[in-house]
């Protein structure tokens, strides 16, 4: 009898059906989500006890792909640490290699021109929008949106040869260096730059209008994943995450760094803290970068594009090879035999994902004595089954991929 | 807005005898309190309305081998966003007893933080709720960041330590 009842009620009102019921039949499966499953985005291992499509508790496994970063650091002479920190977030290595020579110059107290100060901010920007381009169009593709995965390709693409245009790489960029830039910005990167300016909000809008109010998308991302403010400020979110939440801690504003206060930008901040609220805040911070790019580019100030600083800059290939001071400094440099003055830095930027954090405890020696990086995701992915507990399987992966939890990052 | 010396000055007033040294290192005031009190501490600071230090930045452990019975640090940055000024904490633990109180209970994100110091220090936090390695093997029977494990394999003769950084 009481099967009928149960059918029936299952007929009339499906949803509220499966919500009301505690257990389907008593019956809870374990399944594995990843470690390596393309819905995953990474390698991370979620254990699921799932009833049905719910799920009850998950168990998160991490460091399958831990390189002993930090191991590796204190053997490094430091600028020899900048190639490690490209592979924490590949997905915005601009922002960690500057964060990391913003990190060494506050060490040696180097004197930074303004110009590099500006140069910087376009580059972290530039790779702020790149990053977002990715995590929000893998938001789209796990809700069975695939053009939003190819169409803003060609926008990143465009950043990549920015990047290529400043040094020469793409992924693992290996930018700058600790006092600056190993040149001015080339005439071609101009020409290339303007042009994104002037076409990529265009673009972006025409992205952006094909997610932002769909009825589908909207439906299947609102209410997932969500986190309230008190809750994210207990495990540590940072970024756009935080944000989405509705808290408006930004490290740019917080804690300048780079001239950040030079630049008029408002800080995005959700209401929900769920799937779509993290989509928009991301959308609206390109948007921002966006902005920031266009006044640092339109005020670009005059003057060098390296400090003074012979001991820690590598001196220009043909003084190398012409004069014998740059020979010495080169061969110091690479040899990694740089007077490093003792301390405790901490410095932070505003990563692609969060509060990206540097602690060096220097001794004098030519390595780091301790390097600790603050990856913002290895702190807040611990929230993941606390977000997820309660929502479905198909949930949990939209979550996961609008966390922007990068797995290099993760692991170190 | 609150500078560092107005900061040392309220902590001073706050906890005075546990305060066993402060120094501004590159604008960020370090501070050294005993081992048994930095829960306390930290609660503290988390609930003062004036100080309201309610984010936890970092924890991590630094191996200092040559000071004795002062081997590990334990570092701890915390935020206060209300005044805009960060603070570092720090306790010190012997060899002997490498053991500290956990913060999971004041801030939840400590744990994988945690976790991690234990994972590459061996730092045991006492009431973690779930003190387990994280990022290496479970099976591992050492603490890989301690400075007495060689960055380089020992058995390598073409290679001599003293020539690629520290030894």
């Amino acid at each position: 009898m009481n099967m009928n009842k149960e059918k029936e009620a299952l007929y009339n009102s499906p949803s509220e059906f499966y919500n009301s019921k505690e257990t389907i039949d008593g019956d809870i499966a374990t399944i594995n989500l990843g470690p390596t499953h393309p819905a995953t985005h990474g390698i991370f291992q979620n254990i699921l006890k799932v009833d049905g499509e719910k799920i009850i508790s998950s168990e998160q496994t991490v460091g399958y792909i831990h390189r002993a970063f930090e191991k590796l650091a204190e053997r490094r002479p430091y600028n020899q640490i900048t190639p490690i920190t490209d592979r924490l977030n590949y997905c915005s290595s601009p922002i960690n290699n500057l964060g990391w020579h913003m990190t060494m110059e506050k060490l040696i107290q180097a004197e930074i021109p303004k110009r590099v100060d500006y140069m910087r901010v376009i580059i972290m920007e530039l790779a702020r929008i790149a990053d977002h381009l990715i995590c929000d169009s893998v938001i789209g593709v796990d809700t069975g949106a695939l053009t939003s995965f190819f169409y803003p390709f060609q926008e990143r693409e465009k950043i990549y040869e920015l990047y290529e245009e400043i040094c020469g790489a793409r992924l693992t960029t290996n930018i700058g260096r600790i006092g600056g830039f190993e040149r001015d910005f080339t005439p071609v990167f101009h020409t290339k730059l303007k042009s994104f300016l002037k076409t990529f909000p265009k673009a972006f809008n025409e992205w952006d209008s094909m997610l932002a109010r769909n009825r589908i998308f909207m439906d299947r991302t609102r209410g997932t994943g969500p986190i309230s403010p008190e809750r994210a400020l207990a495990y540590g979110l940072t970024g756009p995450n935080l944000r989405a939440a509705g808290v408006d801690y930004d490290v740019r504003v917080m804690h300048p760094y780079s001239s950040y206060e030079d630049f008029d930008f408002i800080i995005p901040v959700g209401v929900n803290g769920d799937t779509y609220d993290r989509w928009m805040v991301r959308q609206e911070e390109i948007r921002q970068s966006v902005r920031i790019i266009e006044q640092a580019y339109g005020n670009l100030p005059e003057g060098s594009y390296k400090a003074d600083v012979p001991e820690f800059y590598l001196p220009d290939k043909a003084d190398v090879y012409n004069n014998m001071e740059a020979l010495i400094y080169h061969f110091k440099i690479v040899m990694g035999e740089m007077e490093v003055p003792a301390g405790e830095v901490y410095h932070s930027v505003e990563g692609g994902n969060g509060e990206l954090g540097y602690y060096l405890i220097s001794d004098g020696g030519r390595t780091p004595y301790r390097l600790q990086f603050r990856r913002p995701c290895f702190i807040y992915y611990q929230a993941y089954p606390e977000m997820i507990t309660g929502q479905t399987i198909s949930d949990a992966v939209i979550t996961l991929s609008s966390m922007n939890v990068i797995a290099g990052e993760l692991d170190a | 807005m609150l500078n560092n010396e107005a900061l040392l000055t309220q902590l001073e007033g706050l906890f005075s005898s546990n305060i066993l040294s402060a120094e501004i290192n590159f604008d960020l005031l370090t501070v050294e309190v005993p081992t048994s009190k930095i829960h306390d501490i930290i609660a503290q600071l988390q609930k003062d309305e004036n100080l309201s230090f309610g984010f936890l930045t970092l924890i991590g452990a630094v191996h200092y081998p040559d000071s004795t019975d002062r081997e590990f640090a334990v570092v701890y940055h915390l935020d206060s966003w209300k005044n805009k000024v960060r603070l570092r904490l720090k306790v010190f633990l012997p060899l002997s007893n490498p053991s500290v109180d956990s913060i999971t209970d004041l801030f939840p994100c400590a744990n994988w933080m945690e976790r991690e110091s234990y994972d590459f220090f061996g730092v045991i936090f006492n009431n973690h709720p779930d003190l387990r390695r994280i990022l290496n093997e479970d099976s591992m029977d050492y603490f890989p960041l301690r400075k007495e494990y060689a960055l380089e394999d020992g058995t390598r003769e073409d290679k001599d330590d003293r020539f690629f950084g520290r030894v």
